[in-house]
């Protein structure tokens, strides 16, 4: 091995790798990192007050759906079938559709796990209440770092909660969002820096391989299926690949 | 205000089940990972797992949002190879995608 960088699981043997930690420097690491997103943020907040309205949703609940759910696209794809009056069944519905939209944090959490391992229980309750697809490439790119400062997740998660909920607001009330998202690219920024991600987490062709079988097994369910499950779809063929596909071939 | 009491508002349960149901999905993958044994295969798993994560997201966004996404992702990733500079590599792809779309492209 004659990585410069290390892997999550290797990077508890490597020196520059720092003691796992909280410190409110990485808080305001984590808030600093967290930037980029926020334009991002603001507009898909009211673009989901303005959605909420059309619904009738009273802003109570508005806001409160921001506040304990938490997970934009299952919001709105919520409220895309929101109704007058609810079934018993269609409280069921709910759940797998939140749940097939949002099993992708499962995968995320997962993959951070070596590092959360060290947290204490209550900061990894909150960290992951608040944790999101930011949080996680954010973390991420943390560690790939050497960094162990759980502070950076909490960073992100203190910042952006409280825009998310509040910036529903002025959507809801004006019942229009504040412009298109994508006349500025704002719907690109999250695949941006997943995608800019891939540079320090590059260790070669070889350990390469299983990402590409999981992207293409992600695009082909995406093609071929549709729905919201490509990207767990994908990441579990990746992890299988990995799995199952040595990385040296004495390995 | 007594049939609150009595039983929640239908919409209070859709969203107690909406939050309810996500942050399971939040937790579930930390705590799954914290009884499962970590054989060389599960290690390898989960190296490989950040990698397909990012493509598995990536590469349908942009297969459906169509070439100016592709051009984008491709000016991104060459600024971050070349500055290693996160904001820089974000910045160069949004004004790219900023110029297309503008022309209508």
């Amino acid at each position: 091995m004659n990585d410069i960088s290390p892997s999550p699981q290797e990077a508890t043997s490597r020196p520059a790798a720092a003691q796992p930690g909280l410190t409110w420097q990485g808080c305001l690491l984590g808030m600093r990192m967290v930037m980029p997103f926020v334009p991002g943020i603001l507009t898909f907040a009211t673009v989901y007050g303005a959605a909420a309205a059309a619904k009738g949703l009273t802003l109570g609940e508005t806001l409160a759906m921001s506040g304990i759910v938490y997970a934009g696209l299952s919001q709105m794809v919520i409220l895309q079938i929101w109704a007058e009056s609810w079934t018993l069944a269609s409280l069921g519905t709910i759940a797998i559709l939140t749940a097939a939209i949002n099993a992708r944090m499962i995968l995320m959490g997962a993959s951070l796990q070596p590092w959360l391992k060290h947290a204490p229980l209550p900061l990894n309750a909150v960290n992951l209440f608040l944790f999101t697809d930011q949080s996680w490439v954010i973390g991420l790119r943390h560690y790939e770092s050497g960094g162990r400062d759980f502070g950076v997740l909490l960073g992100v998660g203190l910042l952006t909660w409280p825009l998310w909920v509040i910036a529903a607001v002025p959507g809801y009330l004006a019942g229009s969002s504040i412009g298109d998202p994508a006349r500025f690219g704002l719907d690109l920024v999250i695949p941006i820096m997943f995608a800019i991600m891939l540079v320090p987490l590059w260790r070669g062709a070889r350990p390469a391989v299983p990402w590409a079988v999981g992207g293409l097994a992600a695009l082909i369910f995406s093609q071929l299926v549709g729905g919201y499950l490509y990207i767990v779809v994908g990441a579990v063929a990746g992890g299988l690949a990995g799995a199952f596909l040595p990385e040296k071939a004495d390995d | 205000m007594i049939e609150t009491i009595s039983a929640l508002p239908a919409d209070v349960m859709v969203i107690a089940v909406m939050a309810v149901t996500t942050y399971l999905c939040r937790i579930s993958g930390v705590l799954i990972m914290s009884v499962v044994n970590v054989t060389p295969p599960v290690e390898r798993a989960l190296k490989a797992l950040p990698g397909s994560i990012i493509l598995a997201t990536v590469l349908p966004i942009v297969a459906k949002a169509g070439p100016g996404a592709v051009i984008t992702l491709v000016i991104a990733l060459a600024v971050m190879i070349w500055r290693r500079n996160d904001i820089l590599a974000l910045a160069a792809g949004l004004a790219f995608i900023v110029a297309w779309r503008s022309l209508g492209l």
